[in-house]
């Protein structure tokens, strides 16, 4: 195997000419000042992002000024040309130029972007083709289009290619290659009111996006085994790649990425679909970009990962089959833009075969052929354009004999396909050659190599016909029938692009030494390195057998055109036979068989709109997850031990548990009752927390209680009257059944939280961080209440994301109820009420109302007094904060006690015209606060959130904790009060609004009435 | 004392299970607050039962597990406490609101 010893070599090479530094600098030589590198560098960045801004700047150009757009996206790419021509001579010396930005160096992902001189050819490529086609499309977009909506998914496009071939790490690259993928999905459904081309559009995105998913794993996996995403660190870290026991698994998944992109037999089927898009898109992303993008990560890849069996033969049978199945193909297409497109995939076969061989002479021919391809099959995809915008046809069988309306036009087509057929003196004949000289050296001993030079010849007599076809069929013959238009040449600048394509055909075919020589000589050794071989571009290299296969292909090929041509004329789109084996209905049938049938299957049988089998199953599994994990894992419970049982603890958790269990039993006919027996629940949970030693959430524990129960007993008037009817005591039995299964749930559930919580709670308690807490809440935090210091000040960032919670909560409730509906049943006064009117209604000594004012006369006397009692108690609450018991939380609940206390004795009416409630300002106050103070500590040069603890000592107060953390905690206070008020009062206030709907509605029906 | 706390939140779990699978939104409401209650002894558990251990520092002291209560289930607890409130308070909010919309306050909007 004589290539091995030589694919060592440019993964040694890459080494020597990429040096790893520090990041955010650039990384070459020392020929040129440092100065000149940044700036350099920073071209680099300009030339990734400039075409993005320009696709933002496109975007916003009215619809109706397509010309403007045009200049913009123009002078775009002709400035993105121009700083990759002006950055030649740096990849010329054969050095890698790189720009780095830590972005999440923690995961490898940089954005490092990175200049060699393969990149530069394709960037090169990219940006002329580009304004090439920019040019072409200003006058092919007719004027009804959007055509500033074109230009800026053009430029996007451009960027995203950009930043594909310029990426210098793996993970960006699968970002922007993803990018394409998605912005070539919007640029083929440009036309979105086409049916075809929103299905083309999407199955390019389905195969594309597919592989680009695959990829994604395969570039992963490249990354663990070599440790590192950065391009050059891959680069020199081929032997490692390939003997890793993974190798086999990372070159399938990043062959799936490459030959769906690249429009590879078994994923070819959706690039001849893509050719709904408009031409220019076509002649952009078919000749240059999109599909070359797979050949580019496989050159890209080629001196880590070619060389190897399941290289040569994963890569070869692909390209091989593309290569001939194409070119098949080709021949039998009717439109013309569907026969450029087989043939684009015959020529990505034929590059894809090239790099599968594992040679440096062949890693040559194909970048040779990448760029030749590039140039031609652009030229002719304008061409096609142009025919169809002139005939307002692209049927072959309908046009002939156009030569004598646009022969300019057909000049330049017939010498572009002439180079697509291989014909000497243009380009594509050099590297067809090439290839030739390739597809008959022995690589490998075995069928596939063996076979190479009979397909190879076979294919490239394939494409003589299809291109001989293309001419003949358009050009020549007698002139063409019912047209809709006379055709005539194109206006002059839409013959320009193709004018510099085909010269350049031209040019490269004569004399390529001097023209493309150097360019690709720079891209060749950039990718080979030191094994870059000794290769000739000239144009003659005497009698040999390559020059002998072309010219069986060409005599061949010419032979087979005049025999199939009776039957071309007519027949229909498609080979035969292979017709019906058509990809895309094979695709769909998947499709529709997995996303729908089978979706809709598993959703006729396992979905359910009613919501509690939903939570039966949720809970079901959450206990079949609790169970399978503890008894796979050998848990044993702890021994039941029942010595050393506080009797009046017992007592307390009985009271507890009778409370639990009447709640459950009363909630459904007895809804204050069961409201009750919850509190009683909570109370004996707040007592234990008393008894356990956790003063703090005893008191959180009692404060929320409060406010719960209140919050519910509003809601309580809202919910419609249930009262037990005697009858349906009689349960069925399936009711029985299904309340037993629940009561299953339950028991289980109940009995595994019970064994759970014992046994943990028996066992020794094992060192934690509980313990760093401990030790420096005081030295660091400065306070004593270590659960305050961990709240404001070490976990101060999680609190401040549960405030931002509960102010997000207390939003949505305010939202909900401004559209809050009661039920109309639920809408009259309430049966108390009622009665207490009725009663002043009856007594002529008492006005209506007396007795709802009167109602709780003394409470609500208490009640009022109350308000600067509990007031204080919130500040004391929240002054010990930091050293005892309290905190911005509990006094933030009990300032809200306060107030709701105040409604509760004198309405909401009489405390409103009183109080100045603002709820929302105390909210927003209390999340500014909280932020700035964490915010504050920027300024000193801390981290977020870092708190500083000073004491102070205040007259009367004594001596307080200043700790900056305070202002933190009076945040939570104000956040707290303000949204706890909000939730309640919002609540409350449904009770006015009822009443008002009610008039309104009598009102109503008053007028209707007279 | 595990024992008795462990089998109170056994109960609380096996009444809030048994009233979240109850088709009346008022039954579900009072069911996620007992199974609340019963997740915040769990969690509370954690950190073992100590009995007369004090909570709070000495000022200028270091702690230590062996001497004080373990702070952080007592943290986490506390804050769960004021989520928890703010969950039944839109759990509420919705289903009051659901009532007033399909006129039932069946947890699937119809009987």
């Amino acid at each position: 195997m004589p290539f091995r010893g030589a694919l060592l070599a440019p993964a040694a090479a890459h080494k020597c000419c990429s040096i790893h530094g520090p990041p955010r600098s650039c990384h070459f030589g020392k020929i040129k000042g440092n100065g000149h590198i940044e700036i350099a560098a920073t071209l680099l960045l300009i030339l990734v992002l400039a075409p993005f801004a320009g696709s933002l700047v496109a975007i916003c150009i009215p619809a109706h000024k397509g010309t403007a757009s045009a200049w913009l996206s123009g002078s775009i790419a002709l400035f993105c040309l121009a700083i990759s021509a002006g950055l030649y001579p740096i990849v010329a010396a054969n050095k890698v130029l790189r720009y780095d930005i830590n972005w999440l160096p923690e995961l490898g992902l940089n954005f490092s972007l990175r200049m060699d001189g393969f990149a530069w050819m394709f960037a090169s490529l990219i940006t002329a083709i580009g304004l090439l086609v920019v040019i072409y499309a200003r006058y092919y977009m007719s004027a009804n289009d959007p055509v500033p909506r074109f230009f800026a998914l053009f430029l996007a496009f451009m960027g995203a290619m950009l930043g594909m071939v310029l990426s210098g790490n793996l993970i960006l690259l699968v970002i922007f290659w993803e990018l394409t993928s998605i912005i070539s999905f919007l640029l083929i459904g440009y036309w979105h009111h086409n049916a075809n081309a929103r299905d083309g559009a999407r199955m390019a995105l389905t195969v594309t996006g597919t592989g680009g998913l695959c990829m994604f794993v395969g570039l992963m996996l490249i990354g663990h085994i070599v440790g590192s995403y950065d391009l050059d660190v891959v680069l020199s870290s081929g032997n490692l790649i390939r003997n890793d026991p993974l190798y086999t698994p990372v070159l399938v998944l990043i062959l799936l990425g490459v030959l769906t992109k690249s429009a590879q037999f078994p994923f070819h089927f959706w690039l001849p679909h893509a050719m709904a898009a408009p031409t220019p898109v076509s002649a952009y992303l078919h000749s240059a970009t999109l599909v070359k993008a797979g050949v580019f990560l496989l050159i890209r890849l080629w001196p880590v990962m070619a060389g190897t069996d399941q290289w040569f033969w994963l890569v070869g049978l692909a390209g091989l089959s593309t290569l001939l199945l194409g070119a098949y193909f080709a021949i039998f297409q009717q439109d013309l833009k569907g026969l450029l497109a087989y043939s684009t995939i015959s020529h990505l076969g034929l590059i894809t075969v090239l790099l599968s061989l594992g040679s440096p002479l062949a890693a040559v021919a194909a970048i040779f052929h990448t760029m030749n391809h590039a140039t031609f099959k652009a030229s002719l995809f304008m061409a096609a354009g142009i025919i169809d915008h002139e005939t307002g046809t692209r049927d072959m069988r309908k046009l002939s004999g156009l030569f004598k309306y646009m022969p300019i036009t057909a000049t330049l087509a017939m010498v572009a396909s002439a180079s697509m057929a291989g014909v000497p003196l243009l380009n594509g004949f050099l590297s067809k050659e090439m290839f030739f000289a390739e597809a008959i050296e022995t690589h490998k001993y075995n069928l596939l190599d063996t076979l190479t030079p009979y397909v190879a010849t076979l294919a490239s007599m394939f494409a003589v016909t299809y291109s001989l076809r293309f001419i003949y069929s358009v050009f020549f013959g007698p002139p063409p029938q019912d047209l809709l238009k006379t055709p005539h040449e194109p206006p002059h600048w839409m013959l320009a692009p193709i004018y510099f394509l085909v010269f350049s055909c031209l040019v490269v075919g004569v004399i390529p030494a001097l023209t493309i020589g150097p360019f690709l000589h720079t891209a060749v050794q950039s990718v080979l390195g030191e094994a870059t071989p000794v290769y000739s571009l000239a144009v003659w290299h005497g009698w040999n057998l390559p020059l002998f296969m072309s010219l069986i292909a060409l005599v061949g090929g010419i032979g087979l055109f005049f025999i199939m041509r009776p039957y071309l004329a007519t027949s229909i789109e498609g080979p035969p036979f292979f017709r019906r084996l058509e990809g895309q209905r094979i695709f769909e049938r998947v499709l529709v068989t997995l996303s729908w049938k089978w979706a809709r299957s598993i959703e006729m049988r396992a979905g359910t709109r009613r919501l509690q089998p939903q939570m039966r199953l949720l809970v079901g599994v959450a206990l079949l997850a609790g169970a399978v994990t503890l008894l796979s894992q050998g848990f044993k419970p702890a021994n039941i031990i029942l010595r050393n049982i506080d009797p009046a603890f017992a007592l307390l958790w009985l009271v507890g548990m009778v409370c639990a269990v009447g709640a459950a039993y009363q909630a459904k006919f007895h809804r204050l009752a069961a409201l009750v027996l919850l509190g009683g629940a909570g109370l004996v949970t707040c007592i234990t927390f008393v008894w356990l030693s956790a003063p703090d959430l005893a008191a959180t524990q009692l404060l929320v209680e409060i406010v719960t129960t209140v919050l519910i007993l509003l809601g309580l008037r809202w919910l419609p009257k249930r009262i037990e009817d005697p009858d349906d005591q009689l349960m069925t039995i399936s009711t029985r059944l299904r309340r037993l299964r629940d009561l299953g749930f339950a028991v289980f559930a109940g009995l595994g939280m019970m064994l759970i919580s014992y046994t943990i709670m028996s066992r020794e308690m094992p060192e934690t961080i509980s313990s760093y807490f401990l030790e420096r809440a005081y030295s660091e935090g400065g306070g004593t209440n270590v659960v305050n210091v961990i709240l404001v000040d070490f976990r101060g960032f999680d609190t401040l994301g549960e405030i931002a919670v509960l102010c997000i909560v207390a939003l949505t409730v305010f939202a909900l109820l401004l559209r809050f509906r009661p039920a109309t049943e639920s809408l009259e006064a309430p049966e108390q009420q009622r009665v207490q009117n009725a009663f002043d209604d009856d007594h002529p000594d008492r006005k209506k109302g007396d007795s709802i004012a009167e109602y709780l006369l003394v409470p609500s006397v208490i009640m009022r007094w109350m308000f600067p009692v509990i007031g204080m108690l919130a500040a004391f609450l929240f002054f010990r904060g930091h050293d005892l018991p309290g905190g911005g939380f509990a006094a933030g609940i009990a300032m809200s006690i306060a107030f709701i206390l105040q409604y509760m004795a004198g309405g909401t009416r009489w405390v409103e015209e009183r109080l100045r409630i603002h709820p929302l300002r105390w909210m927003a106050i209390g999340l500014i606060v909280a932020t700035a103070t964490g915010l504050g500590s920027w300024v000193f040069g801390y981290p977020f959130l870092t708190s500083h603890a000073q004491y102070a000592s205040l007259p009367i107060l004594g001596k307080i904790p200043l700790a900056s953390a305070i202002l933190f905690d009076l945040g939570v206070f104000s956040l707290v009060l303000g949204a706890t008020v909000l939730i309640l009062i919002a609540l409350a206030h449904q009770s006015v609004r009822a009443p008002r709907a009610q008039i309104r509605a009598a009102k109503l029906a008053a007028k209707e009435n007279t | 004392m595990e024992l008795v706390l462990s089998a109170g939140i056994g109960v609380l779990t096996a009444s809030g299970v048994w009233l979240l699978f109850r088709p009346r939104t008022y039954q579900v409401i009072i069911g996620l607050s007992l199974l609340s209650y019963a997740v915040n002894l769990f969690i509370f558990g954690m950190g073992r039962l100590r009995v007369n251990a004090p909570p709070v520092l000495e000022p200028g002291g270091v702690g230590g597990l062996l001497t004080h209560t373990d702070p952080i289930p007592q943290a986490l607890v506390l804050t769960a406490i004021v989520i928890g409130f703010a969950m039944t308070a839109l759990f509420l909010v919705v289903l009051l609101a659901s009532r007033g919309f399909t006129g039932t306050d069946h947890v699937d909007g119809r009987e």
